[in-house]
């Protein structure tokens, strides 16, 4: 197909349209942080007089930092157990034989599809019973399970793309299983175990329900429930500054992963979501 | 000596003693490996999901108000009664199925175009395929508050493009809109995604053909591309109806499901964190499961929908 | 020193699937042993047992007097070149072929030695700290290869390691192989399919089909003397003509003309169970334009019109269609080639002076004593009995 001057333009208003629909709410909210409080109620979309106070609001109050505080120590831990025991599950479901495999993954999709609500109701009864109410561990162990099929399904994926004879390969070369894994196996398996850890952490870092619900204090209260909590800097003051200036917040990091990470992302999704 | 026939006489002997038979050293130590391997997933996952599934249908057959501990005790299915035939239930329920079809519906569409221009854009592909992450990648909360104050008449610049004196939060209709607006942008990327995927697996030669064939870029994509799709887009449909149905936080921060637009998951909640309310709460829960599950079994059955990783 | 004897070897799957049955053979130390046939024969699973990466349902496998099946493939000190090279793609070529000697625990110095004289055998010095996407593919064989032989190990197990280079590229890859085997003196057992590659590599060829030995023998032997239709139909490339042929009074009746019973067809004729109707089987180098036969030796003559000529440089290529059907076999099927047409065809190899010419007839000649008769059913070779 030439690229005619007429597709050109054509995709180049395409590229536009698809700009600013990603990015127009974005930019709104950022614009509505660094508005000047009072001009809160003028409507419009760029801010006409700016500040940077909603900024320095939420990062004095003390709930919102322990919140950012929570949400990367619980995400991170949350990434990390899911990954371990990701890998290993994934790493038997696309290359050995063993009785129960189907049930797994069957097990996993289920839990994927699992309405969130209906695993809150019991957890806030157990984990009050157990102590775990309102701690990280409370969150940390419901993250793992969410993300665990996530995780097998798309390191799967990865790990069938590995050429079954590079591990014969290594076998014939004198490596015991571990050395085969450990040498051969895991460095080409990174850059899937990395990909599929930046999905798994978004997933933690984006969870409101079990947040706001297994949590009661700023102990375990991760950002995105915090940022509900908020009522403003003082009990006189519209909410709205902080809230946005914490919205943006809590996004930037993610929106760095995305944009460094994009063509591992979509590589990750595409190939875990749709066999071909 | 017919060759054929003896072998295949040892064959069947074979067969039958293959069958009596124990597995060969390599092949039971390679199922102990994968069971050791898979051990740490299954457990976290069967029983942080079995146990306190199976406590919540216990829950939903008591009743139990946390604030009234003393009224504990089993009713056996009087909570389920209470609940399917409560209006407030199924206000909710209806709320949800239309805000899953409408939103599942729109994603398609606009979820296909998104594709489309994905994968075959000329210019600026790699800008179209980043940009789009960023909706998939946001906070959901913070998206919300971002379309709450935008619609809150006086703050927000799109509330201001409506007549004056509307506030399309608080009415039921606009406000139902505005949620399925916020689900669709939130959500469409992901929708995309898969769907370029599945795009990807046609090949390109058949599309040539079809054009030297005469088709035109209509036809191309309903005979040829569409078709092939088709176990792609019944697995996007799969994910993201049951996605869909068990909304929570954009009606939380948008309504907090006042007039009437709650979805079924916010009334679970409001009954049991909000009402400390176990045995209605727990009741909800379990309803919301089984129509997850009935969903799942009409996408599966019915439209033949083949579970993703399901050896073929 | 490794002599690999497979005694009885069987490979049974857990649904009753027979890949390998009753294998047999004793490979001596630095002999060359190619296993060829078709796919699905059983060769690569063949090979995979001797490595160690399939296990042996029955039989024993011995290496030097010792019995291996339970042995995982470390401890069996054989190297393994496979048909995609499977090299490390995280690697330099130098990491590649240095790391069974890492594993192997090999002080430093004695790796670098090792890995400099593989390199330089194999020409490999100037791509050592390249990545093996930087690699066509015949230096990626290459370094597949020389990381087999840096280990020094009994025996190098090679599972079609030319099949994935362009045509060019294999014969002097074979050569090479060929030369690099005589030198270092290591037994060697070869899988490919490829019937060229067997007779021209092996020091004996093992040929397969459906789990089971057709034949063992030098290549020339099973060229000579194939002991069924499959091995004659498989060996030797333009395959031999087969015709369907019919055994009467002392004379054998085929579609080139009635060839007297004497010498090894009759013996062959007058053997037990023998049909009446049977197949007859002679390969193109047999025949000869008859205007260049100067003493009329003893053989038949034939007079057909050319279908078609290739002309090749050292020889002619004639192709004939007969009046009668084509002879179809199952063996022959398996041995490859296409589906056999509606007409028997003829090929006739045919010294470059011939003559002849398309579209005109030719009269030709060939060595009856060089006629192979096959049971029409089991494909058995009457004459090799």
């Amino acid at each position: 197909m030439e690229a005619g001057r007429r597709s050109v333009s054509g995709w180049t208003v395409a590229n536009v349209v698809v700009v600013l629909y990603a990015m127009v709410p974005v930019l709104w909210i950022a614009s509505l942080s660094f508005k000047d409080p009072s001009t809160f109620s003028d409507g419009s979309f760029i801010p006409r007089k700016w500040t940077l106070g909603n900024y320095a609001g939420i990062f004095t109050n003390a709930d919102f930092v322990r919140g950012l505080v929570n949400s990367i120590g619980i995400g991170l831990i949350s990434t990390f157990v899911a990954i371990v025991f990701g890998t290993m599950a994934a790493y038997a479901v696309a290359r050995l034989a063993f009785p129960g495999k189907r049930l797994l993954i069957g097990v996993s999709l289920l839990i994927a599809m699992f309405p969130q609500i209906s695993l809150v109701s019991p957890l806030f009864q157990i984990e009050r019973a157990l102590g775990l109410f309102n701690t990280w561990a409370g969150l940390i162990l419901p993250y793992i399970t969410f993300a665990l099929p996530l995780t097998i399904y798309t390191l799967s994926a990865f790990f069938r793309e590995i050429p079954w004879e590079l591990e014969k390969a290594a076998k014939m070369d004198g490596a015991t299983p571990f050395q085969a894994f450990w040498q051969v196996i895991v460095p080409l398996a990174a850059p899937g175990m990395v990909t599929t850890a930046i999905l798994a952490f978004i997933f933690c870092w984006n969870d409101f329900l079990f947040a706001i619900s297994l949590t009661s204090s700023d102990a375990a209260r991760t950002a995105p429930a915090t940022i509900s909590f908020f009522t403003g800097s003082t009990q006189f003051e519209d909410p709205t500054g902080s809230i946005s200036a914490a919205a943006v917040v809590i996004t930037i990091p993610i929106v760095i992963f995305v944009l460094f990470f994009q063509r591992r992302i979509v590589a990750g999704l595409t190939s875990g979501a749709v066999k071909g | 000596m017919n060759g054929a026939a003896s072998r295949g006489a040892r064959a069947d002997g074979a067969a039958a003693k293959a069958k009596g038979r124990a597995l060969t050293e390599g092949q039971r130590a390679e199922r102990r490996l994968g069971l050791w391997l898979c051990a740490p997933a299954a457990i976290v996952m069967v029983v942080v999901t079995g146990w306190p599934i199976a406590y919540s249908v216990l829950l939903s057959l008591q009743r139990y108000d946390l604030r009234f501990p003393e009224d504990k005790a089993w009713i056996g299915l009087s909570n389920y009664a209470t609940v399917l035939t409560s209006e407030v239930w199924w206000t909710a329920f209806w709320v949800t199925l239309l805000i899953t079809v409408v939103s599942v519906a729109i994603e398609l569409v606009l979820g296909m175009l998104l594709a489309f221009a994905m994968y075959r854009a000329i210019v600026g592909r790699g800008l179209i395929r980043t940009v789009v992450l960023i909706p998939y990648g946001i906070v959901t909360v913070a998206a919300a508050y971002g379309w709450k104050y935008a619609w809150t008449p006086g703050t927000g610049w799109l509330a201001g493009l409506l007549p004056e004196g509307s506030a399309p939060l608080t009415e039921r209709g606009p406000a139902i809109a505005i949620i399925i607006l916020a689900e669709v942008w939130k959500t469409t990327p992901f929708m995309a995604l898969l769907l370029m995927a599945g795009m990807a697996v046609v090949p390109e030669e058949l599309l040539r053909a079809a054009s030297v064939d005469g088709a035109s870029l209509w036809q191309r994509f309903t005979r040829v591309t569409l078709p092939l799709m088709k176990p792609a887009i019944l697995v996007a449909l799969l994910f993201r109806t049951l996605d869909a149905f068990r909304i929570f936080d954009n009606i939380y921060v948008l309504t907090n499901g006042s007039q009437g637009t709650g979805s079924v998951s916010i009334s679970a909640y409001h009954n049991l964190i909000g009402g400390l309310n176990l045995g209605i709460g727990s009741t909800m829960s379990v309803l919301i499961l089984v129509t997850v599950a009935i969903i799942a079994v009409i996408f599966i059955l019915g439209f033949g929908t083949a579970a993703p990783g399901s050896e073929r | 020193m490794a002599e690999i004897v497979l005694d009885h070897v069987t490979k049974r799957y857990a649904d009753g699937t027979v890949a390998v049955d009753d294998f047999d053979v004793r490979i001596a130390d630095q002999e060359f042993v190619i296993l060829v046939g078709p796919s699905g024969c059983g060769k690569s699973t063949t090979l995979n047992m001797i490595a160690g990466l399939e296990d042996i349902t029955e039989g024993e496998l011995r290496v030097d007097g010792r019995r291996m099946n339970e042995r995982a493939p470390r401890d069996r000190d054989m190297a393994m070149v496979f048909q995609s090279y499977a090299l490390y793609p995280h690697m330099t070529v130098r990491e590649n072929i240095a790391f069974p000697l890492k594993l192997a625990k090999m002080g430093k110095a004695e790796i670098g030695e090792r890995v400099e004289r593989a390199a330089g055998l194999l020409d490999l010095a100037p791509y050592l700290d390249r990545k093996p996407a930087a690699l066509s593919g015949g230096q990626r064989q290459r370094v597949a290869m020389g990381r087999a032989i840096v280990r020094d190990p009994k025996a190098f197990l090679m599972d079609e390691p030319l099949s994935n280079l362009d045509a060019k590229l294999r014969v002097q890859m074979r050569t090479s192989i060929s030369r690099l085997q005589k030198s270092l003196g290591t037994t060697t057992v070869y899988v490919t399919h490829d019937q060229t590659e067997a007779m021209t590599l092996g020091d004996r060829i093992v040929i397969m089909r459906a789990g089971l030995i057709q034949q063992i023998g030098p290549p020339q032997e099973l060229y000579d003397h194939p002991r069924n239709l499959f091995v004659a139909g498989f060996i030797g490339s333009p395959s031999m003509n087969v015709l369907p042929a019919r055994l009467e009074e002392g004379l054998l009746r085929t579609p080139i003309g009635d060839i007297p019973l004497r010498g090894r067809l009759r013996r062959a004729a007058d053997g037990p169970d023998v049909p009446r109707d049977v197949i007859a089987g002679i390969r193109p180098e047999s025949f000869e334009d008859a205007s260049l036969m100067h003493d009329a030796e003893e053989g038949g003559t034939f007079t057909g019109t050319v279908d078609l000529l290739e002309s090749m440089g050292p020889e002619k290529l004639a192709y004939f269609t007969l009046d009668t059907g084509a002879v179809r076999s199952e063996h022959l099927a398996e041995a490859g080639g296409e589906e056999a047409g509606e007409g028997c065809q003829l090929v006739a190899q045919l010294d470059p002076k011939s003559g002849a010419r398309r579209g005109e007839a030719v009269r030709l000649w060939y060595d009856t004593q060089a006629v192979h008769l096959f049971h029409p059913e089991t494909g058995e070779n009457l004459t090799e009995r």
